[in-house]
């Protein structure tokens, strides 16, 4: 136990840098992925052709992958990041941006394809149609998926944990090692710290639902 | 429908045969993979004419409708708005899209909009007019086709026949040259569909370029000048509303109207 208490501000480090990997990757996954989604559904073949390639090539590839890539193949082929913790959140945002692209594409098929067709027909392009009239509705349907990603997301970050950045999961480690009698109690409350950040987002997911199904 | 039907004669003057016409369809092809839904269509609608498109189930009368705006690309021909052909996809054809009013079956106001909002939005977005005058306008629209007391609802809070009088008075709000009518009754239960039809009359007496698919006989007699029927895909028979109805000249206009005068 003390391990755990003595090593308090250890934790409370990282703590810090999961939450802060996670919120900067979720943002930059969430406007990738609209993106995406965009080019998804977008009239233009080569958009859809590219969309849909991003897709089945990044949810395929395990995220490990993708950070031995942007951190140590990328530099070599003049893809400079200023350090790890960008190449992390780079990684962590192109790989979630894949499942953002989808879940937001679904919800955009949700929306009847009556409500595109009267935006164009009063003369709306296809961006105002989808910014105005299709993507405020989809998302209502796509909250509750991408809470789901993103509590993903935020144990994905312990990945960046094998790659020098020192987040929750590194400092678990790192703790552990050095405190073999009190393995246990560390890993649990490394383990804290995971569901302090994913179980409000569980709420919140459930909270919007209803509030969401009381709109309609 | 009693009041509508004595008025046997179009009581629309036929709009004057001079200058070229607003919308013109030649020799337009189109194709479903192998179905054949628009064959050899030559039709052309002049300004301030009502022309309603008649004809049985799956003949394409709908598909003629959304060829007019592109919402359905055709295979071949041509079709003219005011002289100009139909832009490809892009920016000039959102612009051609604001001259032409569509008025859907399933009315499909924006559900995540209020009325008001719904009818304010394209002339703000596409044509960029100024916020107040947008909702000045709107409202005038909206008591015009009798819904103002409801603009601040959302349209599923409506009944339908009001939401399809909103769908009008957002198309018009576009200031549209032509309006286009894809079955706007025959999603509305009986009682509501009066009043639809009679803001369609009133817009056909104030000189509106229309183009009606309905099998509403009373609204044709009344407000059109000239009936097409539709069959396979193909114009088959056009004529002024009283001839057609009184005497079809192909048999399948007269099949098509013993069915539907018996139900
Ligand atoms: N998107 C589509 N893909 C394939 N076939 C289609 C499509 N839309 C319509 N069709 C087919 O084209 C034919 C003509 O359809 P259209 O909707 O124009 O008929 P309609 O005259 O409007 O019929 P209704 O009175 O039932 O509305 C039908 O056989 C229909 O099944
Ligand atoms: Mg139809």
């Amino acid at each position: 136990m003390d391990a755990v208490v003595s090593n308090f501000d250890l934790y409370w480090q990282g703590f810090r840098m999961t939450l802060v990997l996670t919120l900067i990757s979720a943002v930059a996954a969430l406007v990738l992925g609209t993106l995406l989604a965009a080019c998804r559904v977008s009239p233009v073949v080569s958009l859809r052709w590219f969309g849909a390639t991003y897709v089945e090539l990044v949810r395929n590839v395990p995220l490990t992958i993708l950070f031995f890539f942007f951190i140590f193949v990328a530099p070599q082929i003049g893809i400079r990041t200023p350090s790890f913790f960008v190449s992390a959140c780079v990684a962590l945002s192109v790989y979630t941006a894949a499942f953002v692209c989808e879940a937001v594409r679904s919800g955009i098929n949700s929306v009847g394809v009556g409500q595109a067709e009267a935006a164009r027909s009063i003369g709306l392009t296809f961006t105002q149609t989808l910014q105005l009239i299709v993507l405020p509705q989809a998302f209502r349907t796509v909250v509750p998926p991408l809470i789901n990603i993103f509590i993903a997301l935020t144990k994905n970050t312990s990945v960046a944990g094998g790659f020098a950045v020192t987040e929750l999961f590194a400092i678990g480690r790192r703790l552990a090692n050095a405190n073999p009698a009190d393995v246990i109690p560390v890993l649990v409350g490394i383990g804290v710290c995971y569901l302090i950040l994913t179980i409000p987002s569980g709420i919140l997911a459930n909270w919007v639902e209803r509030k969401v199904a009381f709109a309609r | 429908m009693t009041a509508r039907d004595d008025a046997s004669a179009p009581s629309a003057a036929p709009p004057d045969g001079t200058g070229e016409p607003l919308v013109v369809l030649s020799d337009v092809q189109k194709y479903f993979g192998e179905l054949h839904v628009l064959q050899d269509i030559n039709l052309s609608v002049a300004h301030g004419e009502v022309v309603v498109v008649i004809g049985p189930s799956g003949s394409g009368k709908s598909t003629l409708c959304r060829a007019i705006n592109r919402l359905e690309p055709i295979d071949s021909g041509v079709i003219t708005l005011d002289g100009q052909p139909l832009p490809a996809e892009g920016k000039a054809l959102a612009r051609l899209r604001a001259d032409v009013g569509m008025v859907f079956q399933a009315f499909n106001l924006f559900a995540h909009k209020t009325v008001l909002q719904n009818v304010m939005l394209g002339p703000m977005k596409a044509k960029n007019v100024k916020k107040s005058e947008a909702e000045a306008d709107a409202m005038r629209l909206l008591e015009r086709v009798g819904v103002a007391n409801q603009a601040q609802k959302l349209p599923a809070q409506l009944s339908g026949g009001q939401q399809q009088r909103v769908a009008i008075a957002r198309a018009l709000a576009m200031k549209p040259k032509v309006m286009l009518f894809d079955e706007p009754t025959s999603a509305l239960d009986p009682e509501m569909i009066n009043e639809v039809l009679d803001v369609m009359t009133d817009l056909a007496k104030e000189g509106m370029t229309m183009v009606v698919v309905t099998h509403e006989m009373g609204f044709a007699r009344k407000a059109a000048h000239r009936v097409v029927f539709m069959d396979d895909g193909r114009i088959v028979e056009e004529a002024e509303p009283e001839e057609f109805f009184s005497r079809p000249k192909s048999d399948r206009a007269k099949d098509f109207l013993s069915k539907i005068l018996t139900h």
